[in-house]
Parts: structure tokens; C-alpha cells; sequence
């Protein structure tokens, strides 16, 4: 019976062409589809030639490589499992087969819940372990395809339960791994319970307990799946109930790493759970919070055998931010002890010397003598729970636990400022680690709390011994952190700064970053300052001291600690002297990021412009929002811009947000987005002018040209407006899609008016018919703000538009171009340009980099960039050479780094060559921001079947480009020829 | 009862001489065979004639292990195999194969050509020796013989340093050699699998110390080091030529390296040339990040560490200089120290330990002013520091140690008698397992319960499958009934009938009869069918028939009821079981006895 309908369907599917004719009269017109060579067809008489299992083996082997279409493939199910059934004695083919039944159940638009019968009956009549373990995980993938239907996914639950008896671990493997993924979050797990309660020996028990009793299984690797399940269910959404917490905690001493590792994160999963549920401490009477014991048990995983579960254990503890401080402190707690006198830690040692006054560390053996004798029964050896936890970490023998101990101490000690203070210590020894890594990390990590946190001069001794090392990554961290740091003496600063110039002797090209630090400083620590000015600056009560060399960039720095000193201790400028007024209008100017806008008595030196900045700086960031807003208000006013003194108003408006980007950078993104938009609506405006459109076609070439520059201008502003800014919502979005649509139909009717003949205009209607489709599936749910619009009304006359000839279409566009209003622009909340300024090379240099030709030449790139986003895949660099060749280089992932939030750095090698040159010549090099149409930021969906996308089209025709992100800065090159 | 016996002929609450023997499954083992540096007598080579009186030790030993290239765990090895007499295998890594008759030969030297010894072993005995030597791997397992087999762990300390498990059929016994857990510049960590061995025997150098995060120790060696170059004076570390002299080689090299310091380092040569060419080819028993980085860059090769001209002392300028030996007590070490003493500005760093009487140990102790020989005094102005840079586990690593393997029992060797007792104290209130800590000559016997394999047949295992439900919980013991067959030095469990088969013996039924007297009104019948819904109610697991013969069986236990004439009221239930069903039956006639409940 079965045979014979299957026979009919592949018959039916050998046709190449089916002519469906509709006898009803809803569809008058005949449709003709196509339909490609069906792939069951090909696969049922592939299998019906296989003579053995490996023929067989091999047929699917072949089938399984190309994707099946979403109508076929419950044909070519219904005939794997007729091969399944019938012939099929080989495991290996029935394993195959099962696979594929679940492969092909992922098929896009296929729902498998017809082939669920036929999947649990051969599950009921396979003898293989093996085919069973596969074809649960068939079940399985057909259980997720269909999440919502209840009825089966009870079924495969109850199919579930019942092998979860298997004698083969893979079986039972799978059932848990069905039972994590699909076991009802609310119900208990047999269905109708009055059944049930009649058997003896089945009572009701919920996926939860039924998976815990698997914690126990002989098998490591069931103990795995059924741990993995749990935390599968807890991922779904259910409440992991807290009485397998103890069983949880047994297997933390399971023989196998694996099983360990899962129990530390089943045990963290609890712990976020309950963290406020008291447990009892085995053998005692006392009873804890449930997070602090849990806390306790990860800490000790922080010494196990196996370093993966060791990772694992570190970054959980980072995490279990509940647990109480008591214990917290623990993990920094290592009570040293030597010939069983109790001995102080270096770390006590050094704040004792601290305290004391004296400085320098002892210069006598065994001043670390231990001193009291220790009651030999108070030694605990074992560390009970969290005990020296850290200390652990990190010391471990690999980065890894290293890494992720420092990360866990860094965000334990966000959340604590007393645990922070006592980290200090530890995080600071880190900074002596043998791998850069894990230095950096430390690094980071110390800025990160350092907020909360002062810093004591013999830390900051041991912090400010790093500047000198020869990693630009590391220096340029420890400059990052100590913008951030808080000292608490004068010394401190005293000792901070000559560090800071020794670093910048060592390493010039470190000096923007030294600069940039000391000008935190001097914000940070304006009293501690005061007193060292004299000093710093070197003046003296009676005498004249010589002018220090204005070009010194250690005089610069110090200058600039001064300075940001000065701005918030008026007092301060009593004591510079003449030249150092003079020196600070020249570094006000020059260097105007770095020094302030300072209140000098009489303002002698200053010159009126200055104050008169200086008191529209300290106006605050508001009163410029007010100002963009009042000038956006007063441009939406306009309801055309036909109208007189429209564009007048628009040029104003556009030229004072540009200045106000200027002067306000808070708000530099917005005004030049709301800038920029409002020249593309200017332009658009004046292309679309009446006289120009009079006239008679031949006499307005050169308008014409205008026209065509102005939409070319529009279109590279809007590439510019979509990609190069940030934070941008879908309505802004579809607002500059918006006016891509304008200027695409501007150039439409310009083609229209320039060419003769209407074949060329057939091709580029269609494509502007579908770009309008697009838009209008992309922004659906926008279009409610485009009333009046010139998409609105092309979207109104759509139908007309996909039948109407070329030239009525461009007329129609022309139309309504004209008629259409002013889209008015709504200015996001935070939006932010890209931007990027290349430090190094720095253009100046003038000697030539000289090379062999044919040979490459390595050019050191350093560069910020901000607000980029994406910054791995979309920043190029382009160098130009002078003879017009342009180079496209793409920096690896590995060369950006992230020195703070929002601000990338990229560090990277491009290879020069060229051919010989009589002279040295400059080249140019810039960075563009890479962008394409088709990633635009809504995503489409990815083909799922396979990894092939063969056969499918492109979702869009995507237009790729580039946009100018830094100013280009010009290399000195001179390529030799080769010496003989 | 099996039992394992260990018996310290040195290390045994002592540090130095290691050498143990144990007796495994009556397999013997040599553990390391070191010389004592406190003796120059008879007592610096452990007592072989505990073995035997006379004669060659072959018969005697199955093997000999070492556990690394000290001397103290080597030292006697050419002396016992060449001069003593041993020829069985000698077991021990490749970097200890290499290095060892290295510092073999150094000490022969010094003893035979500078102290003028005698009846001493000579090169050809140390080559002769190392003949013997089987190289293993890490983690490899070695069959000694069908019995034994031993397998090296990674235990740090020193370069190709291991912790060997030695297995005799079930048993099994942990030698740690020395070990370090704290992973240092050069070398990882200890590690070991839950291996649960009987005896595990520890070196317990630090038994009662708890030592500092090695990171302030290095921080604070680099900055010393580094604040003395700044101010232009020249550094003096004596250092011993093998182990420490590379970790602090590979810590000042990257030093230099990171911080792009100028100031020449100097490497007195000799035999710790050599010795670094070892640890450039042993990359992988390195730690993480030299084997990581080897591909770029062996660090072993040293870009600012140069080798050491005598001349080379009295340039100008500051440079750091590691000299030998150690202890400050003669050669170059000393000459230098001489030279140098006078400046303030100079500094001299003991990275470990002094023995009294040394050089070191004495300005160590405050001693300014030093008596040379020939009444010249030596005034001491340089700067002197002490920093401790030592590869044994603390007490702490011990017990983690210990925590990793889950052992039975804990031997404590290598270390003084007083702080053993302590950590033997926290070992047997924290693991609740027995600690021994034997001294040299003291044999200690721990008896084992091992595990006795046994062969069952399938039949026999799927048939009780079958019966018991499908998985076997192995939380829980089960019992099952078989025959145990031992024959020909096997142990076979087959199944009653297989056996009786193979033995040719004859099956006698065994079978328990009981009489149960019951009051009760009613008739035999009604009895039976009491009797019979009773257990029904009581027994829900069991089969239970009512037989129309008059006979209710519960499994294979027949029940029968019968009165006599005269008290048709006194019934007896007669119960019959087989010797299988022993358990059933017992429980039944008991039950019975009590009466029938009366609401039936």
C-alpha cells in the first residue's frame, strides 16, 4: 500500500514541467512553474540500484552533499525509510540514514511532524545501539524544530525515558541530552498522572529528578550529558530545584575532569539560584548561606588536578558576586609559616615598612624571621573552602588560570571596595608575570578598580618599575591606568612624574601618552601638586632661573601636570614666573587638548578671543544641545523648500552646526549627522529646480551635469550618513535610505533625459522598482513616518508603476519628486561619528625610506580610531603611491587593541614596494572605512541547509565602497634599483 | 593479608643519602641511590650490605629507580652497580640519563683528583653504569617484568625530575622523589592523576613551612638587581651549576629583555655550559610558556647572559655575574666576592641556603669583616642580600599532593624527624589515613587489601542481568549465586550447573522442611486461602500460586496445610524450601509463626 503511493509520488516528480491547471475560477489565468530535476527521484533509484551496504553507503554518502529542496524532502524521507525498513541489515547504512532523517529535518520551511511516527517506530524495532543513539538525535532535532507542539514533544519525553535504560551510554547520552532539551518546564513528566497512579513502581517524577538520578551512572560520560542536561533545562528558562545541590556538589570529586568541570558550573547555576538559602555545614552544627558554601567548593576547584577545570573555577568565582565578605577575603588569605613560627607575607612586610617610616626593604638575612610560635593544633593545611583561593590562581603553572583569575579579581573587586584595597597587592605582583598576556590583563584589570582604590607609594613604586618596559602595549596600559589612580602624597607624584620623563627619554614616541597621563594627574591631584611647583618648575625666591627649551617635551610634561593643576587651585599661578605665562598661551594653542583654559590674574597675557572661548567652553554641554535643537526646530518649520528664504535658512543652519560640532565634541556627531543630511536635502532641492527642468532638453547639458554631480554628492553622503556614524535607529536609517531612494530617482530622469532609445532605461526601471520593494520590506514598520513623502506616494502608485512603461515612470518619478515635502530629521540620543587620526607615521620626516625595488619595505601604521564599529572587518588602510596606484591593505584582527571603551587602536605593518625611482618621492597613506549595501544593519538571514549557498541568489545586488576615514599623511620613499 | 614493606637505608628522617627499598607482590625495588654531602666516610653511601652480606645485589633488586639528577639521589649509583654489584635495570628520565654522569663525574673529580681518594669509582665504572640505565618517558608505562610495571610522573623541582608509580597486579606504591608545586621561570608544576595508591612516599624537606607567593620573591630579586645596576655596581650571585642557576638565568633574561637594560650579565663557565645545552634540547619538560615559545625563540639561548672570563671582573661599569659554587665557600664565586667586597656599591645575592662555616653563611649573619688565609682580613662593604629560591614543596603542596593522589598511606622520607612529626600529625587529622615516617634501617610493613580479580563467565553475568533489571547500580553491592572454581592458579566463577559440569560431580538437592503450628477455626482449605491472600498482601513482588492440589508456592516454596482429626483447630503448615531459597523460606516460617492477621 505504502510502496505503491511512494511509487505514484516519484513518478509524479519525474516530470520535469507539471502544467497545473486550476479548474476554479478565482485563478483565471494558467501558471506555468518549473520545478528542477527531483532529488528523491535521483536518491530512490540510486538506492534501488545499490546491490550491497556500501553502494548504499556511498549513494548517501553522495546525497548528503548536495541540499534538498524545502518540496522534496518528505518525498526523500518516505524513501530513506522505506530503505530503512525493507532491505537495510547493515548498521553503518541504517546510521546513515538516521542521520540523514535529521539533517533533512532542518530543511528551511519543512515542518517534520509527519515523519515523528515513523522516526519512534523504527526507534521501537532498532536492535543497534548505535542507530539508536543516532536516531534519538534525530528526535531530537525534530523535537527543536517543533518546540511548540506539546503533544509531541511529550512523546519523544515519554520515547525518551524509556531508553533511558539503555546499556549503552551514547543511548542514554542522547535521552538526557532529549530530556535538557525538551522536558516541560511546568508539568510533571507523564502526561495524564490518573493513569499512572494505578502502577506500582512508576510514581510521578518530573525531568528533574528523573535526569538527577543519572548523576550517579556508572558511565563518566552519561554523569557529563545528564549535568549538561540539568544545566540545558536551566538555560530553557526552568528553576533548577535547589536539592541538587548536594548531588551537584559530590560530583565536584568525581575521578573525571569533564564531569568536574560541568558539576563547578551546575554548582554556580545553584548558587545564583538560592544564594540566600542556608545549608548545613557537614560535621559541625553551623549553617551557611548557600552561595557562600558554593562559593567556598568553586574556590577549592581553583587548586584541582585538571587546568580546565581550574579555568573554569576561576571565572565563576568572578561572577558570584552575593557571596559574603567574610569569605571573599578568604581567597586572599595565605597564612605563611616557616619551621612552624608564623612568618608576616612580603605584602605585610612592605606596609609594616611603610608604616614605620622607612622605606627601603631590609638589607639583613631572615628579616623576614619568623616570629611567634605557632599553636601547632590552629595550622590548617588543607585550605577549607575559598581559603588562598587567588593566591592559587595566580600561580598557576598556565596563563589560562591566570587570565581568568585576575578577571574574577577584577570584578569581585568592582563590586568591593575593601576586597579591592586588599587585591592591590596581589593584582600589582601580577604585573611581574612571565607572559605579556596575562601583565596586560592585570594592567586593566587595576584600572578598572582603580577608582576605588589610592595607591601607596611603595605600590606605586612597584606599579611606575613597569613604565620601563619595552611593550609599547604594556607602557601605554600603565599610562591608561595611571589616569586613573589616586595617590596619597606628594611624593607620590613627585615619583609618578620622574618615572614618567625617564619613560619618555627611553621611549620618545611615547610622548602624547606620557602627556595625556600627566594631565590626569594634575587634574586628579591638584593639592598635591601645589607644593612641588616651585621645584618642578625651578624658580627661586631671589633669583632668575634660565628659560627652559620650550621644544623639550620633558619640559611640555611638566608644564602640563602644572597646568591641569592650576585649573582647579587658583592659587597656583602665583608662582610661575614671566616665561611660563608666555609658555603657556604657546601650549594653549598648540596643544590645546591637553592644557585648560586657565583664570590668570589680570589676564594680561591672554588675548580677548581667548576669554571669550574660554567662557563658551564653560558653558555646559545643555545650552549647545538647546542650540541644536532650537536650529533643527526652526528648519522643521519649513514645510518645502521651494519656499523663499528656505535655502537661505538651510545654508545658515547647516553652517552653524557644523561650527557648534566644532566647539562642543560631546555633540560633534550629532551636528555633523543633522548637518550633512540637511546639505543632502539642499542639494536634492536645488537639482530638482523649476527653470532647470523647463528648459529644452538639448539646451541644459551643462545643468544636466550639475544635476548628475549633485546626485552623485547625495549618494556618497548618504553611504557616508549610514555607515560612518553610530548609534543610529532604524528610523534615522530609513530616513537616509530615504533620500538614497530621492537621488536615485533624480539620476533615473536624468538618464531618461540624456539617452536616446528606451532599451538602456528598461533594465535600470526594473532595478529601481525593486530597490523601492526593498525599502519597503526593510522599513515596515517606519513607514508610518513617512506621510507625505515621496516613498509614501511612489509606494501609492506601485501598482501602476511595475506596469507602466519606462518613460511614464520616469515621468511619474519626476512628478512626484517634485511634489514630494521635506523629510524632517529626528535626531537619535547618542549618535557618534568614526573617526580616526593616524599618529605614526607622522608626515614630518624628510629623509626618504630608502629600499631595494622588488623588495618590500615594512611602514609602521599607529592610529586611533572612535566610534568604529565592526573596526575588524571594515578598516583598511589604502596607500597611494604617486603614480596613482592605490593599495588596499587589510589589517589582521590580532593588530587592534582596546586601550579603552569606545577608542580602538590600531598597530599594524604595511608593505611597501615599488619599482625603481630617480628621486624620493611621497606616497600617501590614509584609512577607509569599508562598508556594503547588502550588510546594512538589518541582517538577513543566513541559508540554513548545509553549509552550500549554491543555488541560491543574492539577496541583493550589493553595492561595496569605501569612505576616507583619516586624513592621509604622506611617507617619504625612494626606491633604489638593486646593486650588481 | 598481602602486605607492602618500605625500608629507608637512607632519606629516612633524614635529608640526604635517599635511597629506599620496598617490597611490592614480592617484587623489590631500589628507589634512588644518593650520597649524603654531610659525610666524606663510609655513612655518605647508604648501607648495601642491609641487602645482602656479600655478593652481588642482581638476585636480589628487580630494579633500581631515580627520580633525578641530584646528588644526593644519584650520587652512590656507579658505586652500588659497579662496585657493589648490580646488573638489572637502572630507570630513569632522559634529561637525568644525560645530566647525571655529568655531576657523576664532577664529584669523582673533586673527591678522587682533589681530595685524593682512594678506592673510589672511576670514569669507566660511571660509563659502565649508565649502560644499564633504561630511559623512560613521562606517562609511558614500563613493564618491568609480566608483574611489575612503573610509570613517571612530572614532579618539577629539576629539569626531568619525576614521581614514579610502581604497580604489582592491584598494588601500588607513589614515589615522589623531590617535587615542586609551585610552578617557577623554568619548570611546571607537579602533577598526578588520581592514581589511589597504597603507600605513597613524599619528601617532606618543608614540612613545616608555608612560603610566600613566589611573585613577591622574584619581584623583589629583579628590583635588588636592578637598583644596584642603576647606581653602576656590579652583582655577584653564586649560584650551584644545575637548577636554580637557570631559573634565575631565565628570570633576569627577560627582565633585561622587557625593560631594554644594557648592563652585561656573565655566566661563569664550565659545567653549567653543558648543563644549559641540556636544558635547550629537554624544551618539553620545561613549563608552559618556554615550550610555547620555543618555536620563535629557545629561551635556554640566552641573548644577554655571556659566558665568563676571569678577566672580565675588573672591568668598569656595572654588570650582574653568576658564579659557582653556591655556598661562597671557593673558586670563582669566592675570587670575585674577594675583588668586589670593597664597594658599597656592589652587591651580592644568595639565592639559597649556606652551610655553616661557609663564606656565605657568615656574611650572611652580619659578619663584616672576614679572615682569608694567610691573616689577611677582608673588609665586607657590599650590599648583601638573601633571597630564597628553593623547588621543594611546602607543606601546603604536600597536602595537595596528597589530595590529588587519594592514597591509602602516606610515608614521610627526606626531611628532619621533628617537623615530620608535625605534618604527620595534620596528615592523619586531615585525610584520616595513616602516616609512617620509618628512620634509616626501619623497615615498615603496611598490609594491603587488593582487590583479587576473578573471571566470570557471560553466561552466568547475563543471567543475572536479565533477573536484577537492566543497569547494575554501583552504588550498591549485589549478590549473586555462582560457583568459584580455582584451578590452575585462576580464578573462575561460572555458573552451579557449568561447574558441577567440569568437575563431573553428581547435584544433591538440599532441601529445609518446617512445621508451623496456627489456631485457627477454619477449615484447610479456608486456611490455604487465608494463608495464601496473607502472603499475597505481604509478598507483592514474589509469584505467588494457588495450586489446585491443595498447595500454595511462593517462587519454588511449597505450603501445605494439614490437621488432624482430633484438633481440627491446631493447624500445621508445612513449609518446604530449597537451599536456594534459604532467605524466602526463613522469612516465611517466620512470618507465618506469627499468626494470621485477623481481619482475613
Amino acid at each position: 500500500m505504502m510502496a505503491a503511493h511512494l511509487k505514484k509520488r516519484v513518478y509524479e516528480e519525474f516530470s520535469k514541467t507539471v502544467v497545473q491547471q486550476h479548474p476554479l475560477e478565482e485563478v483565471p489565468a494558467k501558471k506555468l512553474r518549473l520545478t528542477k530535476p527531483s532529488k528523491s527521484a535521483a536518491l530512490h533509484l540510486d538506492l534501488c540500484k545499490a546491490t550491497n551496504s556500501t553502494d548504499a553507503l556511498q549513494y548517501l554518502l553522495h546525497f548528503a552533499r548536495k541540499p534538498v529542496e524545502v518540496e522534496s524532502v518528505e518525498g526523500v524521507i518516505r524513501i530513506l525509510l522505506e530503505h530503512y525498513y525493507k532491505k537495510e541489515t547493515d548498521t553503518s547504512v541504517r546510521l546513515k540514514i538516521a542521520s540523514l532523517l535529521g539533517l533533512l529535518s532542518k530543511t528551511q520551511g519543512f515542518t517534520p511532524d509527519c515523519i515523528v511516527d515513523d522516526a519512534i517506530s523504527t526507534l521501537n524495532n532498532e536492535k543497534s545501539h548505535q542507530v539508536l543513539a543516532q536516531l534519538l538525535d534525530t528526535l531530537l532535532v525534530i523535537g527543536t524544530q517543533l518546540p511548540d507542539s506539546v503533544a509531541i514533544t511529550q512523546r519523544l519525553i515519554e520515547v525518551a525515558c524509556k531508553h533511558l535504560s539503555d546499556t549503552y551510554f551514547g543511548v542514554r547520552n542522547k535521552c538526557l541530552q532529549l530530556l535538557g532539551c525538551l522536558g516541560t518546564v511546568d508539568k510533571p513528566l507523564t502526561k495524564d498522572s490518573d493513569a499512572t497512579t494505578g502502577l506500582p513502581g512508576t510514581p510521578i517524577r518530573d525531568v528533574q529528578s528523573v535526569i538527577s538520578d543519572y548523576f550517579a551512572d556508572q558511565d563518566p560520560r552519561v554523569r557529563t550529558a545528564a549535568i549538561k542536561a540539568m544545566l540545558q533545562l536551566h538555560d530553557r528558562g526552568m528553576k533548577i530545584q535547589q536539592t541538587i545541590y548536594n548531588q551537584a556538589c559530590k560530583l565536584l570529586n568525581d575521578d573525571y575532569e569533564q564531569v568536574r568541570s560541568a558539576a563547578v558550573q551546575m554548582v554556580w547555576v545553584l548558587s545564583q539560584l538560592y544564594p540566600e538559602s542556608i545549608v548545613p555545614i557537614p560535621s559541625s552544627n553551623e549553617e551557611i548561606r548557600l552561595v557562600d558554601d558554593s562559593f567556598g567548593k568553586v574556590s577549592h576547584m581553583v587548586s584541582d588536578g585538571s587546568w580546565v577545570v581550574r579555568v573554569q573555577a576561576a571565572k565563576l568565582l568572578g561572577s558570584m558576586l552575593q557571596v559574603s565578605p567574610h569569605f571573599l577575603e578568604q581567597t586572599l588569605d595565605k597564612k605563611l609559616m616557616s619551621d612552624l613560627r608564623r612568618k608576616r607575607t612580603a605584602h605585610e612586610r612592605a606596609k609594616e615598612l611603610y608604616a614605620s617610616g622607612e622605606f627601603s626593604s631590609g638589607r639583613r638575612w631572615a628579616d623576614d624571621a619568623p616570629k611567634e610560635r605557632v599553636d601547632t593544633s590552629g595550622v590548617n593545611l588543607i585550605d577549607s573552602g575559598a581559603c588562598g583561593a587567588f593566591v592559587h590562581g595566580l600561580e598557576d603553572e598556565m596563563y589560562e588560570v591566570r587570565i581568568a583569575a585576575v578577571e574574577a579579581l577584577c570584578s569581585l573587586a568592582q563590586s568591593s571596595v575593601s576586597f579591592a584595597t586588599k587585591c592591590l597587592d596581589f593584582l600589582v605582583d601580577m604585573f611581574n608575570d612571565e607572559i605579556e598576556e596575562v601583565r596586560l590583563q592585570s594592567i586593566h584589570a587595576l584600572r578598572q578598580i582603580s577608582t576605588n582604590i589610592t595607591l601607596r607609594e611603595d605600590q606605586l613604586d612597584v606599579v611606575l618599575a613597569v613604565l620601563e618596559d619595552s611593550s609599547r602595549d604594556i607602557r601605554e596600559a600603565l599610562h591608561e591606568l595611571l589616569c586613573y589612580t589616586n595617590v596619597s602624597t606628594k611624593e607620590c607624584i613627585q615619583l609618578a612624574l620622574l618615572e614618567l620623563l625617564k619613560n619618555l627619554t627611553k621611549y620618545p614616541s611615547d610622548r602624547n601618552s606620557v602627556w595625556k597621563c600627566l594631565r590626569f594627574l594634575g587634574v586628579r591631584h591638584p593639592t598635591l601638586v601645589l607644593p612641588l611647583v616651585p621645584e618642578l618648575l625651578s624658580t627661586h625666591p631671589y633669583f632668575d632661573t634660565p628659560e627652559p627649551d620650550m621644544d623639550d617635551p620633558a619640559y611640555i610634561a611638566v608644564l602640563v601636570l602644572v597646568f591641569n593643576s592650576a585649573k582647579a587651585c587658583p592659587t597656583m599661578s602665583a608662582l610661575f614666573s614671566d616665561h611660563t605665562f608666555r609658555h603657556y598661551a604657546y601650549l594653549q594653542d598648540s596643544l590645546s587638548h591637553l592644557v585648560p583654559q586657565l583664570r590668570l590674574p589680570g589676564k594680561k597675557l591672554i588675548s580677548g578671543l581667548g576669554s571669550e572661548v574660554c567662557g563658551l567652553v564653560s558653558g555646559s554641554v545643555e545650552s549647545a544641545r538647546l542650540f541644536l535643537q532650537d536650529s533643527l526646530a526652526r528648519v522643521s518649520m519649513l514645510q518645502s523648500l521651494e519656499a523663499p528664504g528656505a535655502q537661505d535658512l538651510l545654508d545658515f543652519t547647516i553652517r552653524d552646526l557644523q561650527r557648534l560640532g566644532e566647539l562642543q565634541t560631546e555633540l560633534a556627531g550629532s551636528a555633523d549627522f543633522c548637518a550633512t543630511y540637511l546639505r543632502c536635502q539642499l542639494l536634492l532641492t536645488k537639482a530638482l529646480q523649476e527653470k532647470l527642468w523647463s528648459m529644452a532638453v538639448p539646451l541644459c547639458l551643462k545643468q544636466n551635469a550639475m544635476a548628475s554631480a549633485a546626485v552623485k554628492q547625495i549618494l556618497e553622503e548618504t553611504y557616508k550618513l549610514e555607515f560612518l556614524y553610530s548609534g543610529l535607529e532604524t528610523r534615522q536609517v530609513a530616513t537616509i535610505h530615504h533620500v538614497r531612494l530621492q537621488a536615485k530617482a533624480l539620476q533615473l530622469v536624468l538618464t531618461a533625459r540624456t539617452k536616446r532609445g528606451v532599451d538602456p532605461l528598461i533594465s535600470v526601471c526594473e532595478k529601481f522598482i525593486q530597490e523601492v520593494e526593498s525599502f519597503q520590506r526593510l522599513f515596515m514598520s517606519e513607514l508610518s513616518h513617512f506621510q507625505d513623502s515621496f516613498v509614501e506616494k511612489l509606494l501609492e502608485l506601485m501598482p501602476r508603476l511595475v506596469a507602466c512603461k519606462p518613460l511614464d515612470l520616469v515621468k511619474i518619478l519626476h512628478t512626484t519628486l517634485r511634489q514630494s515635502g521635506f523629510l524632517h530629521l529626528k535626531i537619535p540620543e547618542q549618535i557618534h561619528r568614526a573617526s580616526a587620526i593616524i599618529i605614526e607615521p607622522t608626515g614630518e620626516s624628510d629623509n626618504p625610506l630608502r629600499f631595494t625595488t622588488g623588495l618590500v619595505v615594512a611602514l609602521d601604521i599607529d592610529a586611533t580610531l572612535e566610534h568604529v564599529q565592526d573596526h575588524q572587518s571594515t578598516v583598511k588602510v589604502e596607500v597611494l603611491y604617486p603614480d596613482g596606484q592605490a593599495h588596499i591593505i587589510h589589517p589582521k584582527p590580532g593588530d587592534f587593541r582596546h586601550p579603552g571603551p569606545g577608542r580602538v587602536r590600531l598597530i599594524t605593518q604595511v608593505y611597501l614596494s615599488h619599482s625603481a625611482w630617480t628621486e624620493p618621492c611621497q606616497l600617501e597613506v590614509r584609512l577607509l572605512l569599508a562598508y556594503s549595501s547588502s550588510t546594512c544593519k538589518l541582517s538577513t538571514p543566513k541559508p540554513a541547509w548545509n553549509e552550500s549557498t549554491e543555488g541560491l541568489p543574492q539577496a541583493e545586488s550589493s553595492i561595496e565602497g569605501t569612505i576616507p576615514l583619516s586624513k592621509p599623511v604622506k611617507v617619504f620613499i625612494m626606491p633604489k634599483l638593486a646593486r650588481r | 593479608m598481602p602486605e607492602i614493606k618500605v625500608t629507608p637505608l637512607g632519606a629516612g628522617q633524614d635529608v640526604g643519602r635517599n635511597c629506599i627499598l620496598v617490597s611490592i607482590g614480592g617484587k623489590h625495588i631500589m628507589l634512588d641511590c644518593g650520597m649524603h654531602m654531610g659525610y666524606n666516610d663510609d655513612r655518605r653511601f647508604p648501607d648495601f650490605s642491609y641487602i645482602t652480606q656479600n655478593g652481588r645485589l642482581t638476585e636480589f633488586l628487580d630494579c633500581v629507580i631515580i627520580s633525578h639528577f641530584h646528588l644526593d639521589h644519584c650520587g652512590a649509583l656507579p658505586y652500588m652497580s659497579e662496585m657493589v654489584g648490580y646488573d638489572g635495570p637502572i630507570y630513569m628520565t632522559h634529561p637525568t640519563k644525560a645530566i647525571c654522569p655529568i655531576l657523576l663525574e664532577d664529584f669523582r673529580k673533586i673527591t678522587v683528583d682533589k681530595r685524593g681518594e682512594t678506592n673510589f669509582f672511576t670514569s669507566q665504572m660511571i660509563k659502565d653504569c649508565m649502560k644499564k640505565v633504561v630511559p623512560i618517558n613521562l606517562h609511558q608505562t614500563v613493564q618491568v617484568d609480566d608483574e611489575l610495571e612503573i610509570k613517571a610522573y612530572y614532579a618539577g623541582h629539576v629539569l626531568g625530575a619525576a614521581m614514579v608509580q610502581i604497580k604489582v597486579g592491584a598494588e601500588s606504591v607513589v614515589y615522589t622523589g623531590d617535587y615542586n608545586m609551585t610552578p617557577d621561570r623554568h619548570l611546571g608544576a607537579a602533577w598526578i592523576d588520581k592514581c589511589r595508591p597504597d603507600i605513597l612516599i613524599s619528601e617532606s624537606t618543608y614540612a613545616t613551612t608555608i612560603r610566600d607567593s613566589k611573585r613577591c620573591r622574584e619581584r623583589d630579586f629583579l628590583k635588588k638587581v636592578h637598583d644596584a645596576v642603576e647606581r653602576g655596581g656590579k652583582v655577584l650571585i653564586p649560584v650551584f651549576a644545575l637548577g636554580r642557576a637557570q631559573e634565575l638565568c631565565i628570570l633576569l633574561e627577560t627582565f633585561w629583555e622587557r625593560m631594554n637594560l644594557k648592563a652585561p650579565i656573565y655566566f661563569s663557565t664550565g659545567l653549567t655550559e653543558k648543563a644549559n645545552h641540556y636544558y635547550k634540547l629537554f624544551i618539553t619538560w620545561t613549563n608552559q610558556k618556554i615550550r610555547k615559545t620555543f618555536v620563535q625563540r629557545n629561551m635556554f639561548e640566552f641573548k644577554h647572559i655571556k659566558p665568563f672570563d676571569r678577566s672580565y671582573a675588573d672591568n668598569p661599569g656595572p654588570m650582574v655575574v653568576f658564579a659557582t659554587p653556591g655556598m661562597l665557600h671557593a673558586g670563582q664565586s669566592l675570587q670575585i666576592f674577594k675583588k668586589w667586597a670593597g664597594s658599597e656599591k656592589n652587591m651580592v645575592i644568595m639565592p639559597g641556603y649556606c652551610v655553616q662555616g661557609t663564606v656565605g653563611h657568615k656574611i650572611l649573619n652580619g659578619q663584616r669583616k672576614l679572615e682569608l688565609e694567610g691573616r689577611a682580613t677582608l673588609e665586607v662593604k657590599l650590599q648583601v642580600e638573601y633571597m630564597s629560591f628553593s623547588a621543594h614543596a611546602d607543606a601546603k603542596g604536600i597536602m595537595q599532593l596528597i589530595r590529588m593522589a587519594e592514597p591509602r598511606n602516606i610515608l614521610l622520607v627526606h626531611g628532619e624527624a621533628k617537623k615530620m612529626e608535625f605534618l604527620k600529625d595534620k596528615i592523619e587529622q586531615e585525610f584520616n589515613v595513616s602516616c609512617y615516617m620509618p628512620a634509616n634501617g626501619e623497615t615498615t610493613t603496611v598490609e594491603t587489601n587488593p582487590s583479587v580479580p576473578v573471571d566470570i563467565s557471560l553466561n552466568l553475568l547475563k543471567r543475572e542481568m536479565a533477573v536484577g533489571g537492566p543497569l547494575p547500580d554501583p552504588k550498591k553491592p549485589r549478590t549473586l549465586h555462582g560457583t568459584l572454581i580455582m584451578k590452575d592458579n585462576s580464578l573462575r566463577l561460572v555458573s552451579p550447573d557449568q561447574a558441577l559440569k567440569e568437575l563431573g560431580l553428581s547435584e544433591h538437592q538440599l532441601r529445609f522442611t518446617c512445621r508451623v503450628q496456627l489456631q485457627d477455626p477454619h477449615s484447610d482449605a479456608d486456611t490455604l486461602t487465608r494463608i495464601f491472600t496473607h502472603l499475597k498482601s505481604v509478598l507483592k513482588a514474589y509469584a505467588i500460586q494457588h495450586l489446585p492440589d491443595g498447595t500454595v508456592m511462593v517462587e519454588s516454596i511449597v505450603i501445605k496445610v494439614s490437621s488432624t482429626a482430633e484438633e481440627p483447630n491446631v493447624k500445621v503448615i508445612l513449609l518446604s524450601w530449597s537451599y536456594q531459597d534459604e532467605e524466602l523460606g526463613s522469612f516465611l516460617s517466620t512470618l507465618l509463626k506469627k499468626g494470621l492477621p485477623a481481619g482475613l
